[in-house]
């Protein structure tokens, strides 16, 4: 998840200069929601529709501070600050994994 | 897998932005030109952006959405100033000759915010092979 959120950054900033643009990002909440189930409709019946939330990416559109000309919404400071804080997050999970995987190490060596 | 497609991502607009420097190039270098008429007269390139909606293949490579291209390179419609130049040979009947609509002051500009664009998807590309790369050694310690 963190990695597709970096990926929708760079595409941000890939077309920082394309007339139109409509700069995007990963909302988590929606993201959470939709891993936790609770972002499907409750049915009362067992004929009532399934809805399809459930397949949500969970991407939004960014609102710019400043509107541009040509329709474009990428900020590029914005988006450089938004890819820089992706790129920590993605390094904590990582730290967080390789400890887990220190600590199950540690527990088969027994010391 | 996502970390890899930004390299791909981050290198189309590393094309385009090298694009956008060489028309700015091209601009610079002619931007003294003069011609008979109007028509013939420099005309200042501009590079035109699109993002690619859907991935699509170009030859054998994938270019995946979200990346950017190239839409076309178009001529800048601005008027072209009127000299007049009598001893000039490219003069017209009247001795007026047609000079570039190139402006240099902007072209500078163009220049400057094609390389910054360019250095920002640089380091895009820097910071995502160092996550792939930590990736790697994270069973390695």
């Amino acid at each position: 998840m963190k990695a597709s959120r970096l990926e929708v950054l760079a595409k941000n900033i890939a077309n920082a200069d394309t007339p139109g643009f409509k700069a995007r990002d990963v909302d988590f909440q929606k993201v959470l929601a939709v891993q936790s189930g609770i972002a499907a409709l409750t049915t009362t019946h067992v004929q009532h529709l399934k809805t399809s939330l459930v397949n949500s990416d969970g991407l939004v559109y960014t609102n710019p501070y400043n509107q541009s000309l040509d329709g474009n919404t990428v900020e590029i400071a914005m988006e450089q600050a938004k890819y820089g804080k992706a790129a920590m997050d993605y390094q904590a999970s990582l730290d967080f994994i390789q400890s887990r995987i220190g600590s199950i190490k540690r527990a088969l060596k027994g010391e | 897998m996502a970390l890899s497609d930004i390299f791909a991502i981050a290198g189309s607009a590393l094309a385009g932005q090298s694009t956008r420097l060489n028309a700015t190039a091209s601009n610079m270098a002619n931007a003294s030109n003069v011609s008979g008429n109007e028509e013939d007269a420099y005309k200042a390139k501009r590079v035109v952006f699109r993002a690619v909606l859907e991935n699509e293949m170009v030859g054998n490579v994938m270019r995946p959405a979200g990346s950017l291209a190239i839409d076309r390179v178009m001529d800048d419609p601005s008027p072209h100033p009127k000299l007049y130049d009598p001893g000039n040979p490219m003069a017209d009947d009247e001795g007026y000759v047609y000079k570039s609509n190139v402006v240099d002051v902007s072209e500078m500009v163009e220049m400057l915010a094609a390389a910054r664009s360019y250095q920002n998807n640089v380091e895009v590309i820097n910071t995502a092979k160092e996550l792939m790369s930590r990736t790697l050694e994270v069973a390695k310690s």
